[in-house]
């Protein structure tokens, strides 16, 4: 019996003083891979279309994104709203936007620049082509209109 | 003495700050990777240049209405017809582009239809009002119409290092590899084969 109890008594704690190490790597990782929001959505989160034929946008820093979808805030008024960094706009602040966009970059990466489009599925054909001409205006010619994975049957009802 | 006798610092809650820490940068990470559908919109024209003459039957008109309803070339279709009729089109071959025909065309060869996947241009026109939704449900089907006949071109006609492979393995090569000059002539050649020309028209007020 004397030998069972002097066994167990042995069997020696496991050393956790590298717990702190594994969870800081862990940590570092997601500290380094997170992207923060940036900006907070003035529109209803939009519903995004589904496509087959779609492609990741690469770099990220190179890609400035148009929302196009309804206000949250019934304030504002009905109707599609295009939101620009932090506040709904019109569609003339388009090229102003894009301006300051571009102003980031040099010359090398402005070339590579993309304008992503989220709008939802249910806004209006001509808010997205009134966009679009000003896109055209300022030479701002790659657009990528920002839909997930799926079926197209999905688009519509 | 009095130095001996500070005690160690206690780490053993280390690891409960860090976890901490750590979940919460789990909580507020999005991972979301932006992907859509590519266009390249074209530049905008002087005032007074005129049109080039394209002949009638080199254009597929697929028309959006405002209840979403579609119309290609004036016949009621709905989404599912659209790639295989636009497939059909362009890959007609009818007549002559640059002087030569479309050898590796498998179409029809219909008269009434286009002559070369380098002329035909398939222009969408929309209403005001349409749904984005069906306006990128038609330009995907459009996209995918030019895949299916790019990837078939590239199965049969690439040669050297890499016959055999689709279009869309192809442009997964260069994604890997953006250097690789060969993968760059073979996608030019497929693309110059079956060139992607859609036109989208102002929408109708």
């Amino acid at each position: 019996m004397s030998k069972f109890g002097k066994k167990k008594k042995d069997v020696p704690a496991v050393n956790t003083a590298a717990l702190p190490d594994i969870v800081f790597m862990l940590l570092f990782f997601f500290m380094v891979a997170t992207t923060m929001r940036e900006t907070t959505l003035l529109i209803k989160p939009p519903k995004l279309p589904s496509a087959t034929e779609v492609k990741k946008l690469e770099h990220k820093s190179l890609v400035s994104t148009i929302y196009v979808g309804k206000a949250k805030n019934a304030s504002e008024g009905k109707g599609d709203k295009i939101q620009l960094n932090d506040k709904i706009s019109t569609v003339n602040d388009v090229t102003n936007f894009i301006y300051s966009e571009r102003d980031k970059h040099d010359a090398e990466e402005q070339k590579a620049m993309v304008t992503s489009i989220k709008a939802d599925v249910k806004t209006n054909v001509g808010t997205v082509s009134d966009i679009k001409h000003e896109l055209r205006t300022i030479n701002a010619l790659k657009i990528s209109y920002s839909s997930g994975t799926g079926d197209v049957s999905n688009n519509f009802n | 003495m009095a130095k001996r006798d500070i005690p160690e610092i206690n780490a053993g809650s280390m690891a409960d700050i860090a976890f901490l820490l750590l979940i919460f940068f789990l909580v507020t990470t999005t991972m979301d990777t932006d992907s859509g559908v590519f266009r390249k919109l074209p530049e905008i024209q002087p005032e007074n240049t005129e049109a080039p003459p394209v002949k009638e039957k080199n254009i597929l008109e697929v028309n959006i209405n405002r209840f979403d309803k579609l119309l290609v070339d004036d016949e009621e279709v709905t989404i599912k017809d659209v790639r295989q009729l636009a497939i059909d089109f362009i890959d007609n071959g009818g007549g002559t582009y640059e002087g030569k025909t479309c050898d590796y065309c498998e179409g029809k060869k219909d008269e009434s239809s286009s002559d070369h996947p380098g002329k035909a241009i398939i222009s969408v026109q929309t209403a005001q009002t349409t749904s984005y939704g069906m306006y990128i449900s038609v330009q995907n089907e459009l996209l995918a119409a030019y895949t299916e006949l790019r990837n078939r071109y590239a199965k049969k006609y690439t040669t050297g290092k890499y016959q055999g492979l689709s279009y869309t393995d192809l442009l997964n090569i260069q994604k890997a590899d953006k250097e690789n000059a060969d993968v760059k002539v073979a996608l030019d050649k497929i693309k110059k084969a079956y060139p992607e020309i859609l036109s989208d028209a102002e929408p109708i007020k």
